[in-house]
């Protein structure tokens, strides 16, 4: 017992003194952050250049102003008719010509944007949209409709659902926390499966592991790697966890701060210009979200979430990394680990697969096979499980992870006795299945 | 003579062929064990067996008269053939882990380190990197690391590659050094020059079983054919007259300064009778009887069967 633990401790310590290990930690949480960040970083920056549309307007009566215009997108009315506003179409300066027909009212489809090159589909989407409203306002006020009786008819609805035991539930949150959780196993197990098959290949091709196992049993050198690079992902996770954490909040103190100076710099506008209480009912919504979702928030378990995550979490790498540490040992180099790998990889690639099926409907056949399975099971139930699962499903699930990963790992050990001292040697299938038979 | 280890009738199979027939060897106190057989003998099998790193099929080991058992292999120093080192890791730190997996205390290790460093010239590389060192220095290191926790037992599989002829010499003293101690040694090795110098005793192991066992001195001995070589002064044609048909002339010609004559006595005939006879004809300088080398033994031993 006591070489195992000299086992993890060099297989942590070595791991988590690399430089490699160090970068990665502190890399992580910024590249996810800029993944995050990046798609509003782009959105923002890249909506600089402005596109001023020429308005060749038929209908003048209609539109009592000007149409409104964004920020990338200006408008101009011109008086002259369509062909001369081609001809004096300059495109260094205008981005395209609207063409409102007389009769848009009731042919709203006769209105043609020209432009120099393929039309951009901001652009377009942008002009389609302030054309509907404007069309409509249009409309409502022919039929004699005012904006204010429109706007008491419109109705926003949230459907509450609840269980017949009277809890709230809402499934976007809990497809969320299942989705997150599922997509962390899966990703846990791939990143330090692979670490614990390198480890393994790297013994063998330094040819050190036959000293190692004339004092440990193969057996214990296998389990202490694959335990001490456990501890190095919970290491890196929990580290990724914490820096992300610290990160966020203070990038996010800083955009809220500057946010809610500006929105408090526009609601004393607002108040100003016209005394008008909707910025306040908006704010009043606001928190109401926000108390919405802590209530559900609440009324997830998570107790039960956290403590199965960790069952599933560590069930997952167990049954996964005991067969890439056998794959480590049957094979010479990195290169040759390609045929072994697809067996191992695509149960686990399914079981993601499925767990995005599963997400939008919990309770499917496929669900509750493949969250039974012990392949696909560290996956599949763990997205299940914020959607409330039978416990008998559960303990079902966890037996068969538990005799799943014995069984493995039994089975690695086999094959990694063998295999770890064989060099040069190509190997198949067949030749492994022969290892599974061999007395000790 | 207490014996260290025992090896009963061992035999062991693979899917596809038989590494150890029916092998039995006993390795006495204080001796070195000579394992020799040609490559794929079973030799590997066998000593892989003896650190447990495998099982055999059937058959028993005794260990100090006890059966193998896993406490053992604190007192068994492996070299294997195949070693390495870990590569990232630090010279000190990755000794101090292999000599803790020995079972030494943390203590302990660090101080039979120093000294073994310190005796084998080695101190400076502590801090370094194992793939900073050249193949003969990480050779020290593991070599280092097989003793260090001072075993009764040292099994050395082809010691000596990859060291110049200084460092071989510091490990074959140690090697003298250990056995003055008591420690028993099997070494493996086909470098039948370094068999000679050091065993004791000697096992051969060809296809599996074991042909030949006993010590060095005697199996020699028991290879003898009579044959004695003399170096001369004179006429050689005078030689080849001077021997009557009790004797028969292998080999007869100049050599170096002198002449040499290398002749196997037939029948009962001594030494003595041989001088008589030539005293009258030539100048004897030297003479000596033809004892055969490991080589010869080797070769004689294991090429019938390959003939086979």
């Amino acid at each position: 017992m006591n070489k195992i633990l000299l086992i993890i401790q060099r297989e942590y310590l070595t791991r988590v003194k690399k430089k490699s290990f160090i970068i990665m930690t502190l890399l992580g949480p910024i590249l996810m952050a800029i993944v995050f960040l990046a798609p509003v970083l782009i959105s923002k920056y890249s909506e600089d250049e402005a596109y001023n549309i020429r308005i060749i307007d038929q209908a003048p009566r209609i539109f009592t102003t000007i149409l409104p215009a964004s920020k990338t997108v200006k408008f101009i009315n011109d008086t002259v008719n369509l062909a001369t506003a081609k001809k004096l179409f300059n495109g260094e300066k205008d981005y395209g010509i609207l063409y409102l027909p007389a009769d848009i009212i009731r042919n709203p489809n006769g209105a043609v944007l020209f432009t120099k090159k393929q039309a951009n589909i901001k652009v377009t989407q942008y002009i389609q949209d302030v054309l509907k409203e404007n069309i409509e306002t249009a409309k409502l006020k022919y039929e004699g409709i005012s904006a204010k009786t429109l706007e008491s008819i419109k109705t926003e609805i949230d459907l509450k659902t609840m269980t017949l035991k009277g809890e709230q539930n809402d499934s976007s949150l809990n497809t969320i926390v299942g989705f997150i959780a599922g997509i962390m196993i899966y990703m846990f197990i791939f990143l330090y499966g692979v670490q614990v098959m390198r480890g393994v290949i790297e013994e063998k091709t330094n040819r050190i592991v036959e000293v190692i196992i004339s004092s440990v049993k193969p057996f214990q050198l296998m389990m202490g790697k694959i335990l001490g690079i456990a501890l190095v992902g919970f290491t890196q996770f929990l580290l990724w966890i914490v820096l992300t954490f610290t990160i966020s909040s203070v990038v996010s103190n800083f955009i809220i701060n500057k946010k809610s100076d500006e929105m408090s710099v526009v609601k004393t506008i607002q108040s100003v210009s016209a005394s008008n209480d909707q910025s306040v009912d908006n704010s009043q919504s606001d928190s109401k979200d926000l108390m919405k979702i802590m209530g559900n928030l609440s009324s997830i378990n998570f107790p039960l979430i956290i403590g199965c995550f960790i069952f599933y979490f560590l069930g997952g790498y167990l049954l996964y990394s005991a067969l890439f540490a056998a794959i480590g040992a049957a094979v010479d180099n990195e290169t040759e680990t390609q045929q072994f790998m697809l067996p191992v990889t695509i149960p686990l690639i399914l079981s993601f697969i499925i767990a995005q099926s599963v997400v939008t409907n919990p309770d499917s056949q496929i669900g509750f096979w493949f969250s039974i399975i012990p392949f696909t099971s560290p996956v599949v139930m763990m997205v299940r499980i914020p959607f409330g699962v039978p416990f008998w499903q559960i303990a079902l699930s966890m037996a068969l992870l538990v005799i799943g990963f014995l069984g493995t790992t039994w089975l690695a050990g086999r094959i990694y006795k063998t295999g770890i001292l064989l060099y040069g040697k190509k190997i198949n299938y067949r030749e492994i299945s022969k290892w599974l038979f061999y007395k000790d | 003579m207490n014996t260290i280890l025992e090896v009963k009738e061992v035999n062991k199979a693979y899917a596809n062929h038989i590494a150890l027939k029916n092998v039995s060897i006993d390795i006495p106190d204080g001796a070195v064990y000579g394992l020799l057989g040609p490559n794929g003998a079973g030799k590997t099998s066998l000593i892989r067996i003896i650190n447990q790193i495998t099982g055999p099929d059937s058959g028993e080991i005794l260990f100090n008269g006890s059966r193998l058992h896993s406490d053992h292999t604190k007192e068994i120093g492996y070299l294997p053939e195949e070693r390495g080192l870990y590569k990232k890791m630090e010279v000190g730190e990755q000794a101090l882990y292999l000599a803790r997996l020995k079972g030494l205390s943390r203590p302990d290790a660090i101080k039979r380190l120093k000294y073994l460093f310190e005796k084998f010239e080695i101190k400076d590389w502590w801090n370094k990197k194992v793939e900073e060192l050249s193949k003969g220095m990480q050779q020290k290191v593991q070599f280092i690391v097989t003793i260090v926790h001072q075993p009764k037992l040292l099994i050395l599989d082809e010691p000596f590659t990859g060291f110049d002829p200084i460092n071989a010499n510091l490990i074959k003293d140690e090697l003298l050094d250990q056995k003055k101690n008591g420690v028993s040694v099997i070494l493996s090795t086909h470098r039948m020059e370094s068999v000679e110098e050091l065993c004791t005793h000697i096992a051969l192991i060809h296809k599996s079983e074991k042909l030949l066992e006993g010590e060095i001195t005697n199996i020699r001995k028991s290879y003898r054919s009579n044959t004695f070589e003399v170096d001369y002064e004179g006429n050689s044609i005078s030689l080849a007259n001077s021997l009557w048909g009790n004797f028969e002339l292998i080999e007869n010609g100049p050599h170096g300064e002198f002449n040499k004559a290398k002749v196997k006595f037939l029948e009962n005939m001594s030494t003595n009778d041989f001088l008589q006879s030539l005293i009258n004809n030539v100048k004897v300088i030297g003479f000596k009887e033809v004892i055969p080398s490991m080589s010869d033994i080797f070769i004689k031993t294991v090429s019938p069967t390959i003939a086979q």
